[in-house]
């Protein structure tokens, strides 16, 4: 399983990368690992304002359909259509394949996510 | 037969073979281009296949020999409910008084159909502890449907405009929170704990005003019954929510628990699971829709009543919900329900889910040294299973799931109920004796053994069917779903 240093992590497996107010969401290694081959991704709408833990979006593997939920509050900025007809892109590469930006209206939210070390740890506790 | 591949119809056709021996034509022929405008003219040929009779029954013979169903073998699909369809409901289903009749025949013409669907709401009704059926629902989620839009018209009759969510639990059948969002429900979770049940603090906290109720399988996905059913039942019933029954694991509790007595408000059944109707290839299927006395006046219209020696469809319902099905339901599946039901009788039906349990549990015990059990208690009609102590011989439970194939099997569940990790989930019904049981539990016993020894043989499996291990992801992203010249 792979983790990045310079992320953050929540306890539903999405990876946030922040950047200035902007967070790039993704699903984590871990997370595509144990959903197996994805086929399918539902991007959410720019604009759409979430509060944190409300759903993002959708990714359906050969085994199951399972919902990405929002680490941090705030209005989309861009999402990612590229996954709409290349949803293995997360398979492949998950830390490259961000869902969408999130325009940040809390950056409070922010500190409660895991670093890398704590993800590790989380995951290991999981199994 | 079953290995070798089926070339596709369009692959057998031979240009200029046909069938057709049709005698001269005795009128004058007209050239089509002078009797169609040419704006309606193909301009491409056909591409129809051209074969002999006899190539098309064997073509078509050869698909229904690949085809694999409970008239074939064990088919312990998890959930399902995959138990054999007698053929004497067949029968009756085709007798004239039933196959001959038309929905807009009078009802003084058609009494003796109006009685079975009228007894069949009351034989229901008993076997459930409901007060009224309504037969339209052609599938359960369909029944869901019905029932959750029954829930919403009675909270809106009470002026009860703030209950906009329904509570699922983790561990439900995806048809639930997709059919509280169609009705137009906000969909909440409970998780379970660590017994498989629905965990009571976490659906304490999330009952609200705004709950207009509890979706719950009982027993659950699991194949657990949830012990706590009172408590549950008492909890949203305070809050003044009521309680949904997914009906998709009644065979384990008919004639011994019933959804009405537990507390539940609506009930679904699935005919084509429980009451032994055909199920795969498009049944079609039934699931009628149960619900408590003050819920009645809410049932999809007509309901059939019974006055003065006359059976007839009653449509004075002014609260009801509409009709959710042209016509009366899936009339031909029900009549073969009734025969179910009058076969086996009240003793018979009951004797139909003790079967059903004791065969899980059979399976349960002599398979749990050989794969992991991560609910190690007693379970009603099937269990679940998961794959992980393979896992580390580098297999999966897809790869299980692969191999059963090679013996012919038609695999469990995979992957399924979501809360459990490489889970398969055995129902084994109630249909199915001691000795193929054991031949089952051999041949999974085996898996393990290979498993361990030598893996290659699930991660290469199947290898004794027409075609091998498919590529699903591809499949999935890049289906083709049509034949074309060349390709």
């Amino acid at each position: 399983m792979k983790v990045l240093e310079e992320l953050k992590y929540s306890k539903e497996h999405e990876w946030v990368k922040i950047d200035g107010n902007k967070a790039y969401i993704g699903i984590t290694d871990h997370a595509q690992h144990s959903l197996g081959d994805i086929v399918f991704v539902e991007i959410p709408e720019v604009g759409t304002e979430l509060n944190k833990g409300d759903v993002l979006g959708v990714v359906e593997s050969v085994k199951a359909a399972s919902d990405v939920y929002t680490p941090v509050s705030g209005k989309i900025i861009e999402v990612n259509e590229d996954l709409t007809d290349s949803p293995e892109n997360i398979n492949e590469d998950p830390y490259g394949s961000w869902i969408a930006v999130i325009e940040i209206s809390d950056m409070s939210e922010t500190e409660e996510l895991m670093d890398a070390n704590d993800y590790e740890r989380f995951c290991q506790e999981e199994e | 037969m079953l290995k070798k591949e089926e070339k596709l119809v369009f692959e057998l056709s031979v240009p200029g073979r046909s069938t057709n021996l049709l005698p001269k034509c005795d009128v004058d022929e007209a050239e089509i281009t002078d009797m169609i405008p040419d704006d309606f003219l193909r301009e491409d040929e056909t591409c129809l296949p051209e074969l002999s009779e006899v190539d098309v029954v064997r073509h078509f013979t050869h698909l229904s020999q690949k085809n694999y169903g409970v008239d074939s073998g064990f088919y312990p699909l998890g959930s399902c409910t995959m138990k054999y369809n007698p053929k004497i409901n067949e029968e009756v289903s085709k007798l004239d008084g039933f196959l001959k009749v038309h929905p807009y025949q009078l009802e003084e013409t058609v009494q003796g159909c109006l009685e079975l669907l009228y007894k069949t709401d009351k034989f229901l009704s008993e076997i459930t502890g409901m007060d009224g059926f309504s037969l339209q629902p052609a599938a359960g989620a369909h029944g869901e449907m019905a029932g959750l839009m029954i829930i919403k018209a009675f909270h809106e009759k009470n002026g009860d405009n703030k209950r906009t969510k329904i509570i699922v639990p983790d561990s439900a059948h995806g048809t639930n929170p997709a059919s509280a969002a169609t009705v137009g429900f906000d969909v909440v979770e409970v998780k379970s704990d660590e017994r498989g049940g629905i965990d009571i603090d976490a659906l304490k906290e999330l009952m609200s005003e705004e709950i207009a109720g509890l979706m719950l399988t009982n027993p659950n996905t699991l194949g657990l019954f949830d012990e706590n059913i009172d408590l549950i039942a008492k909890i949203v019933h305070d809050a003044g929510g009521l309680l949904y029954y997914d009906g998709a694991n009644a065979n384990a509790i008919m004639g011994i628990s019933r959804p009405g007595d537990m507390g539940f408000d609506v009930v679904h059944l699935n005919l084509h699971k429980t009451f032994s109707t055909p199920h795969g290839g498009g049944g079609p299927g039934s699931g009628p829709v149960g619900v408590k006395k003050q819920l009645v006046p809410f049932l999809p219209k007509p309901v059939v009543e019974y006055d003065n020696g006359k059976y007839y469809f009653d449509y004075d319902r002014p609260l009801s919900i509409g009709r959710v099905k042209s016509f009366y339901g899936n009339f031909s599946v029900i009549v073969k329900a009734y025969a179910y039901i009058r076969t086996l009788g009240a003793d018979g039906l009951r004797k139909v889910s003790e079967a059903a349990v004791l065969n899980a549990n059979y399976i349960k015990e002599k398979l749990k040294e050989y794969f992991h059990l991560p609910y190690d208690r007693t379970c009603m009609h099937e269990v679940v299973f998961s794959g992980q102590w393979q896992k580390e011989y580098g297999v999966s439970t897809l790869d299980i799931a692969k191999r059963l194939l090679d013996f012919g099997y038609h695999p469990p569940t995979i992957y399924f109920p979501l809360i459990v990790k490489e889970a398969f989930m055995v129902e084994p019904t109630e249909t199915e004796s001691k000795e193929t049981l054991d031949e089952f539990i051999n041949v999974m016993i085996k898996i393990a053994g290979e498993a361990e020894n030598e893996p290659e043989m699930l991660l290469n499996a199947p290898q004794n069917t027409p075609v091998l291990r498919l590529d699903e992801a591809r499949a999935a992203r890049k289906p083709v779903l049509k034949y074309e010249r060349g390709l």
